[in-house]
């Protein structure tokens, strides 16, 4: 090797050691993620052995069971997770508030809206709803954006606007149901709590393909969006194009979140406290997007554990588990900005 | 004197009210200019045109003949350092990480960890004085190293014009001369400083060239000896003065004439 080389080599190792933290945090994350994949492909009205599991996953033993229903569940469980973990940190960036998750200023209550039209108005297809969805979720973001664009962009303004436009959607949501036919209804209903009962492979290949380009879109510009966290005016003046920015950072997060409650409803609270959890263990500057990825993945895996075995054999939407959870975190949090501001 | 960024009758505006009209400036290369004059007298706000914050509303702000709206952003990021007043560092950020953001117009996503960025890092803390505080959380230094670490990151970006908001205030009396000493050097060196300074004495000794701005126009511009009299302190001002030399120096010294009952 040129000295170089060997000189690159040696900064390549300064840098990774100075992010030495983030490293162990990530890796942990991972193999946590794995474990409760593991425990997901075990657990079931019978339970599998982890040695028979990985047998079924290595291809020299055969199971229906594992292969065609736990698999689906557990790696949607870990890529939805992923995706609104991500979500999360695009929109806590964007605004520079821990606040600002798309749950909370209204996005998946949008999408979940684009998903009612779509059942009671449209014929209710997978590609509708996926469609209506995404739609659902830029529109209300659109919204929340003009509301709050006035003279200059702040992220604490659009965060207050956007918890009163979600309340604004979330009644017309339950107008809707109300409206809807009895059958229609009680589908939507079971739907609004976020689960991830019976998701099937036909329904996830779509939906991977859209997370993965999306996820890679944002760890490409995830440069860009941590020198936005020095303030508009040093981001514009060090380089970061940040009209083009911005509207790629919501197209991103709504993109997502929208994907993820056209397949499994509106699962709140995972894009609001994975990228705080992310941040705190990585203590890094911003927030992070592989640690609070890998953070989303563990808990909405977590929380549909806990769905699942809380009241066996019934399952529990994982929406309940995860609003359980995050309800309380959320109380947390508002004291603290509260305290803060 | 030449000049690469200048301003040609420039109309600026925030919102309905407008700072100034049809201004024109020539920052003239290599030098220390000083942009002085009374609060909301719309000295920042040109700043902000220069960097392309603001755009006017009519007129033209030209580095090399070329309008700075129309070049790509991390070009013009190449050319223009600039410091705003009160920058926000992201929390739990270190000192090395927060000067490194200045390299950002110069990275690709393969050359992040090159090592000519790493030298262009510890050169910039070098200059600036803080390669002792590289590992030190931002958020738990004193205002003045704080700015260093600012003027730091703004050196790392390796431009050949830094334009500076009021980078002294908040600094004790004597992290303000040594910062301007930095400055002058950086200008020694070969780079255009732009700075807005609220002292007309530290004006006055560090800068090539002054700027008086009242009311959104140009009052005076030149070297210092040679504008700045009794008469200009009375019109950017509105402040009785006698000038004598600087004792230090030989500058021009404004001292008010202004008493207690």
């Amino acid at each position: 090797m040129s000295a170089a080389g060997v000189r690159v080599a040696a900064r390549v190792a300064v840098g990774l050691r100075a992010e030495r933290r983030t490293v162990l945090v990530c890796s942990v994350l991972v193999a946590l993620m794995l474990g409760l994949g593991l425990l997901g492909l075990c657990y079931g009205a019978s339970w599998a052995s982890p040695g028979k599991v990985l047998a079924v996953l290595a291809g020299s033993e055969h199971s229906v069971v594992i292969r065609d229903w736990r698999l689906p569940r557990v790696t949607a469980g870990l890529v939805f997770g992923a995706a609104l973990g991500v979500s999360g940190a695009v929109f806590q960036n964007l605004t520079r508030n821990p606040l600002g998750s798309p749950d909370v200023i209204g996005l998946d209550a949008g999408a979940y809206t684009g998903a009612l039209v779509a059942l009671t108005v449209l014929s209710g297809t997978s590609a509708q709803l996926a469609g209506a969805s995404v739609l659902g979720g830029l529109l209300v973001s659109a919204v929340v954006y003009l509301l709050s664009a006035d003279r200059g962009f702040s992220g604490l303004r659009l965060v207050v606007i956007g918890i009163a436009v979600n309340a604004m959607v979330t009644a017309l949501n339950s107008w809707i149901v109300l409206r809807a036919e009895l059958e229609v209804a009680i589908a939507a209903v079971g739907w609004s709590a976020g689960s991830l009962n019976g998701v099937d492979w036909a329904d996830l290949w779509v939906p991977f393909w859209v997370i993965g380009v999306l996820l890679a879109l944002a760890a490409v510009r995830s440069r860009a969006m941590h020198q936005t966290l020095l303030g508009d005016a040093l981001a514009v003046t060090t380089g970061v194009s940040l009209n083009r920015l911005r509207l790629l950072m919501v197209l991103v997060g709504v993109g997502c979140t929208a994907t993820v409650t056209a397949v499994a409803g509106p699962i709140a609270f995972i894009a609001l406290a994975a990228p705080q959890i992310g941040r705190r263990l990585a203590g890094a500057p911003g927030i992070p997007l592989l640690p609070a990825a890998l953070a989303g993945a563990v808990l909405l895996q977590g929380a549909d554990l806990i769905a699942q075995m809380l009241l066996a054999p019934v399952a529990l939407p994982v929406g309940v588990v995860s609003t359980a959870i995050g309800g309380c975190y959320l109380i947390w949090l508002l004291t603290k900005e509260v305290g803060r501001a | 004197m030449s000049a690469r960024l200048t301003a040609r009758e420039i109309t600026l505006r925030y919102g309905d009210r407008v700072v100034s009209t049809r201004l024109s400036l020539d920052v003239p290369d290599g030098a220390f200019t000083a942009v002085v004059g009374p609060n909301a007298c719309g000295k920042s706000t040109l700043l902000r045109a220069f960097v392309r914050l603001l755009r006017p509303d009519d007129g033209r702000v030209e580095l090399d003949g070329r309008e700075v709206g129309g070049y790509p952003s991390k070009a013009l990021a190449k050319q223009l350092g600039f410091l705003p007043q009160d920058p926000v560092s992201p929390d739990d950020i270190k000192v090395r990480q927060l000067v490194a953001r200045g390299r950002f117009p110069h990275q690709s996503l393969l050359t992040v960890w090159s090592a000519g960025e790493e030298d262009a890092v510890e050169e910039a803390m070098d200059a600036a004085g803080v390669s002792g505080l590289a590992g030190r959380p931002v958020r738990e230094l004193s205002g003045g190293q704080r700015q260093r670490v600012w003027i730091a990151m703004v050196l790392a970006q390796r431009t050949p014009y830094l334009l500076l908001d009021e980078p002294t205030s908040f600094l004790d009396i004597t992290h303000q001369y040594q910062l301007l000493a930095l400055l002058a050097r950086l200008r020694d060196q070969g780079r255009t400083v732009v700075a807005v300074l609220h002292d007309i004495n530290q004006a006055c000794r560090f800068a090539d060239h002054l700027v008086a701005m009242r009311d959104g126009r140009v009052v005076a511009e030149g070297k210092p000896a040679d504008i700045v009299d009794a008469a200009l302190m009375k019109d950017v001002f509105d402040l009785p003065s006698v000038i004598v030399p600087d004792p230090v120096t030989g500058t021009p010294m404004v001292v008010p004439t202004l008493q207690g009952e």
